[in-house]
C-alpha cells in the first residue's frame, strides 16, 4: 500500500487532466470561436456596386460614397455624448438604444450606429473622430440615381436583414443588398466581391500584422456594370402619361423579348429610398394602402384581359379548324345562347366575318367561334383542355420564367377547375357555362406583361422570346438560353395573318380609328373590362378598366405594348391614347399629336378612384 | 565512477531531453515578437533559454562526474548553504513584482528557492537514512518536519506561496518510510476544510461540521460514545476553519484572495481577475485535436495569455499542438514519474530511495499545481512547469534535482 499510493495519485491526476483537456479541446467548440473573436479582426473592403445603364447606354444608376458610423461595443470608452449627438443630430436616448442593441448583437463585432451620413456630416465628424474611441467610419457606396423614374424596375438597396445574414455567409450585419427589381435579381452581378483582411490582434487589441501573413486575405472585386433592356426615354414618357392614373404599361421588342418599358402607376422617385431619409420614405410608401405605389401593377395586377383576348379566340378557332376567315356570324346586339341574359354587344354592321369581327370587336362573333372550338370535342372537358393547352403556349396562366423580381401567373382555367366549381359529375356543365372566356372575361386573368407578351407573339406571327430585362453584362450581350431560344406557340403561322389584319383594321376602320399614327402602320385591339370591389361587404361594380394592346409597324414589328388603366371606362379612351402615344414616341422619337398628349396629361382619374372611398352612392361609367 | 554511461537510466534522460527540447520550441513561439532578427540575439527570451539548456548539459556532465557518495556526505552542508542563501535574500536580495526572491548578479538573476527544493530533498533523505532515525517516533517526526519547515517558512516570507506549497510533497517520501497514514488524512481534511471555508464561508463550514458530528454521534449512540471526544474534534475543525478565514481575510493580500476566488468560481469577470485562466482556457480550447501549428497560435502570437513563456507555457502547447501535443506532454510527465518510482523502489539504500521519492514528489507537485492552474481546475499559483517553463534557475534546479538521482541510481550497487 505504501508503495502503491503515489502510483495511484500520479495516474489519477494524469487521467483527470486528460479528461479536462479532452473537454476543452475536443468537446467544447466555443473556445475556437472566442479565440477568433479576440485574436483575429476581420476587416472588409467594400467594392463599388455595378452601374446600371439603359438599352441605349444612358446611365441610370451610379454610386455615391456614403459613410456609416460604426461601433465596436467592447472598444468604446466614455465620450462626450452631448457633442456626439449634436453633430449627428440624434437623440441621446436613441443613441443609447442603438448602442445597447449593438452590444446585444455582439460586443466585439462592428454594428452600424448611424447609417449613411451626408458629406457635410462626415466632414465635420471626421475631425472629431479620434475623441470617440470604439467608433469608426465605414465607407460604403450608395446608389446615385441619374433618373427620377423606373423605381419599380431598378429596385433599391438596403441593409441586409438578419435572416439573410444567417442564411448566406457572404453577408454580415450592416451590408447592403438589393431588395427588389434589377438590384435584387442581379444582386450577385452588381455587388461584386468584398475584400477581406484578417488581422492578428494582441491582447491590447493592437494590430500586430496580418494573420498567417495574409494568405487568406482577398482584394475587393468591383461589381459588374449591366445594361438593361429598358428605354429610359420611353419609360420616363410612360410614367409621365400615367400621372394621376392607376395601372401599368408594358412594352416589349417582339424580335428579342426585351422589355422596353415597364411602367406602374402611381410610382415614386427612386432617390427617395437612398440615404438617411430612406426609412421614413419607405414607411410612407409602404403604408399607402390605397394607391399602393410599391405594387408593381405591370407585373402583379391580374385583370380580366377583355377584348384583346378575342385575338386568341380567333387564332385557336382557326388552328382547331372550326372556323374559316370567311365564315360569317350574325349579331343581334349580342349573342343569345339560351341563358337568361344574352351576351351583350354594341352597335355595328352584321353579320361579320373574321377581319371586321376583330375590328368591330363583335362579342357574338367570338362567342360562337369559342363555342365551336369547345364543342368540336366530345366533351366540354376535352374542349376546355385543348383550349387551355393553346393558351399555355402563349405563356399564359403560368409564371413566365422572366428575370423580374416579382410576378403573377394569371389564370387560364382548365377542365379540372370547372369540374370543381360545378361539382362534376354530380352536375354537368357545357361550353356555354364558360362562354365569357371567349371575350376575355369569365375566369380568364392576365397581367399586363402577359398581355404585352401575347401582343408580341401575335406581332411575330406565332413565337416569342421570354421577356427579360437584362441586356448586357460589362458590355457583352447575354447568352442565356432561356432568353435566346424561341418559344413556339401551338398555332400555325399562317393563321396569324387574318388576325393581324383584323387588328390592323381596328385602327383603320374599327374601334381605334381616332388613334392612328401618321406614317406608322399599327395594329391593336381595344378592351374594356368590368370590375367589382367590395364596399361594406357588398359587391359593387366600378367603372370599367380601360385596356389596349398594340404593335407597330405591322409588317416589321419594333414594339408590342399593353396598357391597362384602372377604371378608365373604355379601351380607346385612356389606354388606347396612351398606347398610341407610346408607340409614336418609341418609333418616331417625337409626338406629332400634341392635342392627344395634352388630353392625357390633363386628365386625371383621381375622382374616379375616390368614388368607392367616399362612402356615398356613386355612378359608374360616366 | 559507477559503470560508465551504461549505468545511467537512459529512459529518464530521454524523457528529460524531450521535455526540455519541446519546452524550448514552445518558449520560442510564445516569446516571438514581430521584430525578432536572429536566433543568436542574446536579448531574446528563447536564445537565453537556449543558452541555459546548453549550460545545463555542462551541468549534467559535472553532476554525473561527481562521486555519488558526495551527495550523501555533504547533504547537510548543501542544506545549510541553501538555508543561508534563502535567509540572505532578506539582506542582499532584490525585489521583483513584490517578491524578494532573487539575487541580481549583473544581468543574471538567480532564484535560490528553486535550488532549495533539491537541498531539502537531500537533507530529508540524509536524516531518514540515519541508523537511529525512526519515523514512527514523534520526536523524530518533529525533527524531519523542522527540516522541511525551515526552507518553507523562508520561502513563504518572500512571499512565494507557490514554492512553499511544493514542500508539502515530502509527505509522500515520509509516508513511504512509515509515517502514519493519519498524517496524510489529517492533511487532506485540513485542505478540504481550507477550501470549503474559502468557498462557502466559515458559517456554513461550522454548520456542516456540527451536523456531521451530531449525525455520527447519534449513529454510534448505542456504543455509548464519549461526547467530549466529539466536541473536541468539532471544536478543532471549527477553530481551524475560523483561523483560515482570519488568515485569508487579514494576512493574505488582495491578489492572493483573488487568485483563490477565481478557481472557486467567485469571480467571473473575464476582463478582470479571471483573465489569466480565461485566456489560458481559450488558447488551449481553440487548439482542437491537432493544434494550430508551431508559431501559428493566434492567442500565443497576440500574447493574450500573460506569463505564457513561464508559468503558462502549457497553454502554448495546447494551442499550437492541440489535444495530441498536450496529451504527449502529459504522457511524458506521467511516464517520467512512474519511471522514477520504479527506480526509487529498486534502490538498496534508504538515502537513495527517500531522495528519489523527494524528486518525484517535487516534480508531481509542480505538475499538479501548474497544469491544474493552466487548464483551470486549480487555483492560480505561480509555479513553473518543470523542464518546460522559461527560467535559468528553474531549469538548472530541476536538472540538478533529477540528475543527482540518476547518479545515485547508477551507483546503487555500491551499497
Amino acid at each position: 500500500m505504501r508503495k502503491l499510493l503515489l502510483y495511484i495519485i500520479i495516474l489519477t491526476t494524469g487521467i483527470i487532466f486528460l479528461a479536462r483537456l479532452f473537454y476543452l479541446q475536443i468537446m467544447d467548440d466555443s473556445f475556437t470561436v472566442r479565440s477568433q473573436d479576440n485574436a483575429i479582426e476581420v476587416v472588409y473592403d467594400y467594392p463599388q456596386r455595378g452601374y446600371i445603364s439603359d438599352r441605349n447606354g444612358k446611365l441610370m444608376v451610379s454610386n455615391q460614397p456614403s459613410y456609416d458610423v460604426m461601433a465596436i461595443p467592447r472598444n468604446l470608452k466614455p465620450f462626450d455624448t452631448t457633442e456626439f449627438c449634436e453633430i449627428l443630430s440624434i437623440e441621446p436616448e436613441e443613441l443609447g438604444r442603438r448602442l445597447d442593441k449593438a452590444k446585444i448583437y455582439s460586443p466585439i463585432l462592428p454594428s452600424v450606429i448611424i447609417p449613411q451620413l451626408t458629406k457635410s456630416e462626415y466632414a465635420y465628424l471626421q475631425e472629431k473622430m479620434r475623441k470617440y474611441e470604439g467608433f469608426y467610419i465605414q465607407k460604403r457606396s450608395l446608389r446615385d440615381y441619374q433618373v427620377d423614374h423606373s423605381a419599380n424596375v431598378l429596385g433599391y438597396i438596403t441593409q441586409v436583414n438578419q435572416k439573410k445574414v444567417n442564411e448566406d455567409p457572404y453577408y454580415i450585419s450592416g451590408d447592403l443588398i438589393g431588395r427588389s427589381g434589377v438590384e435584387s435579381v442581379y444582386e450577385e452581378l452588381l455587388r461584386g466581391e468584398k475584400g477581406v483582411k484578417y488581422i492578428q490582434k494582441d491582447r491590447f487589441n493592437r494590430n500586430i500584422g496580418p494573420y498567417k501573413d495574409g494568405i487568406y486575405d482577398t482584394l475587393p472585386t468591383k461589381g459588374k456594370d449591366i445594361s438593361i433592356t429598358i428605354d429610359a426615354e420611353l419609360q420616363a414618357y410612360g410614367e409621365k402619361l400615367m400621372k394621376n392614373k392607376r395601372g401599368g404599361i408594358v412594352a416589349i421588342e417582339p424580335g428579342s423579348g426585351e422589355i422596353l418599358s415597364l411602367v406602374t402607376a402611381p410610382n415614386y422617385d427612386p432617390a427617395l429610398l437612398v440615404g438617411r431619409k430612406r426609412s421614413p420614405n419607405y414607411t410612407r410608401l409602404y403604408y399607402d394602402s390605397i394607391a399602393q405605389p410599391l405594387y408593381d401593377r405591370g407585373l402583379l395586377a391580374e385583370y380580366p384581359p377583355g377584348s384583346p383576348f378575342k385575338a386568341l379566340t380567333a387564332l385557336i378557332g382557326l388552328q382547331e379548324g372550326v372556323v374559316d376567315t370567311d365564315d360569317r356570324f350574325s349579331c343581334n346586339n349580342g349573342y343569345n345562347y339560351g341563358a337568361r341574359r344574352p351576351l351583350g354587344c354594341h352597335a355595328h354592321p352584321s353579320p361579320l366575318d373574321m377581319v371586321p369581327g376583330i375590328a368591330h370587336s363583335c362579342n357574338a362573333y367570338f362567342a360562337q367561334v369559342y363555342r365551336k372550338t369547345i364543342e368540336k370535342h366530345p366533351t366540354p372537358q376535352e374542349g376546355i383542355d385543348t383550349w387551355n393547352k393553346h393558351l399555355k403556349s402563349f405563356g399564359l396562366g403560368q409564371f413566365m420564367g422572366n428575370d423580374l423580381s416579382t410576378g403573377r401567373p394569371g389564370k387560364i382555367p382548365d377542365a379540372e377547375y370547372y369540374n370543381r366549381i360545378y361539382n362534376y359529375p354530380t352536375y354537368k356543365w357545357y361550353s356555354t357555362a364558360t362562354i365569357s372566356n371567349a371575350i376575355g372575361q369569365g375566369e380568364v386573368l392576365m397581367t399586363p406583361i402577359q398581355l404585352a407578351n401575347m401582343t408580341a407573339t401575335i406581332a411575330n406571327r406565332g413565337w416569342y422570346y421570354t421577356p427579360h430585362i437584362l441586356k448586357k453584362v460589362e458590355g457583352d450581350p447575354i447568352k442565356e438560353e432561356k432568353f435566346t431560344v424561341k418559344n413556339k406557340t401551338t398555332v400555325d403561322t399562317k393563321h396569324f395573318d387574318p388576325v393581324v389584319e383584323g387588328m390592323h383594321q381596328v385602327y383603320k376602320s374599327g374601334t381605334a380609328r381616332s388613334l392612328q399614327i401618321p406614317g406608322i402602320e399599327i395594329a391593336g385591339k381595344t378592351g374594356t373590362a368590368e370590375n367589382f370591389t367590395k364596399i361594406d361587404g357588398k359587391r359593387t361594380q366600378l367603372t370599367d378598366h380601360s385596356i389596349f394592346v398594340a404593335f407597330a409597324p405591322v409588317d416589321n414589328p419594333k414594339i408590342a405594348i399593353a396598357v391597362f388603366v384602372e377604371n378608365g371606362y373604355w379601351g380607346s379612351r385612356y389606354a388606347g391614347r396612351i398606347a398610341s402615344l407610346m408607340v409614336e414616341k418609341y418609333i418616331k422619337r417625337e409626338i406629332t399629336r400634341t392635342d392627344m398628349e395634352d388630353w392625357i396629361l390633363n386628365h386625371s382619374l383621381e375622382d374616379e378612384y375616390a368614388k368607392p372611398l367616399s362612402g356615398e352612392p356613386f355612378i359608374i361609367n360616366r | 565512477m559507477g559503470k560508465g554511461v551504461t549505468g545511467f537510466d537512459w529512459i529518464t534522460i530521454l524523457i528529460y531531453l524531450l521535455l526540455v527540447g519541446f519546452g524550448w520550441a514552445n518558449i520560442y513561439s510564445a516569446s516571438l515578437t514581430e521584430s525578432h532578427t536572429s536566433f543568436l540575439e542574446f536579448n531574446q527570451i528563447y536564445s537565453k533559454q537556449g543558452l541555459w539548456i546548453i549550460l545545463s548539459f555542462l551541468l549534467i556532465i559535472i553532476l554525473l562526474s561527481i562521486e555519488a557518495k558526495f551527495y550523501q556526505r555533504f547533504s547537510s552542508v548543501i542544506y545549510a548553504i541553501s538555508l543561508l542563501s534563502l535567509a540572505g535574500l532578506f539582506i542582499f536580495g532584490s525585489t521583483i513584482a513584490g517578491q524578494t526572491a532573487w539575487y541580481q548578479i549583473g544581468s543574471i538573476s538567480i532564484q535560490p528557492a528553486e535550488f532549495a527544493k533539491a537541498a531539502t530533498a537531500l537533507a530529508v533523505a540524509k536524516y531518514l537514512s540515519g541508523i537511529q532515525t525512526n519515523i514512527k517516533d514523534f520526536k523524530h517526526q518533529l525533527r524531519v518536519f523542522l527540516i522541511i519547515a525551515l526552507p518553507l517558512i523562508l520561502v513563504l516570507l518572500q512571499p512565494d506561496a507557490g514554492s512553499a506549497v511544493v514542500y508539502f510533497s515530502f509527505a509522500f517520501a515520509l509516508y513511504r518510510e512509515g509515517l502514519h497514514f493519519a498524517y496524510l488524512l489529517l492533511g487532506f481534511f485540513a485542505a478540504t476544510l481550507f477550501v470549503a471555508t474559502l468557498a462557502f464561508g466559515p458559517l456554513w463550514v461550522i454548520g456542516g461540521v456540527l451536523l456531521i458530528a451530531i449525525l455520527v454521534y447519534l449513529k454510534n449512540l448505542k456504543r455509548r460514545p464519549n461526547i467530549l471526544k466529539y466536541l473536541f474534534f468539532a471544536a478543532v475543525a471549527i477553530g481551524f476553519s475560523l483561523s483560515v478565514n482570519y488568515v485569508f481575510e487579514n494576512v493574505f493580500k488582495q491578489h492572493h484572495r483573488d487568485r483563490f476566488n477565481i478557481v472557486l468560481g467567485k469571480e467571473v469577470d473575464a476582463r478582470g481577475i479571471g483573465y489569466n485562466t480565461n485566456q489560458s482556457e481559450i488558447a488551449i480550447g481553440s487548439g482542437g485535436l491537432f493544434g494550430k501549428g508551431w508559431t501559428e497560435g493566434t492567442q500565443t502570437k497576440g500574447h493574450f495569455v500573460p506569463e505564457q513563456h513561464t508559468d503558462y507555457i502549457f497553454s502554448t502547447v495546447g494551442e499550437e499542438w492541440g489535444f495530441l501535443g498536450s496529451t504527449f506532454i502529459l504522457a511524458l510527465f506521467v511516464l517520467l514519474m512512474l519511471r522514477l518510482l520504479y527506480l526509487a523502489e529498486r534502490q538498496r539504500s534508504t538515502f537513495n530511495r527517500v531522495y528519489g521519492y523527494g524528486v518525484i514528489g517535487i516534480i508531481f507537485m509542480h505538475f499538479l499545481v501548474n497544469i491544474g492552474m493552466v487548464i483551470g481546475v486549480f487555483p492560480t499559483v505561480g509555479i513553473p512547469l518543470p523542464f518546460l517553463s522559461y527560467g535559468g534557475s528553474g531549469l538548472w534546479a530541476f536538472t540538478i534535482l533529477l540528475f543527482i538521482f540518476i547518479k545515485l541510481d547508477s551507483d546503487r550497487m555500491s551499497f
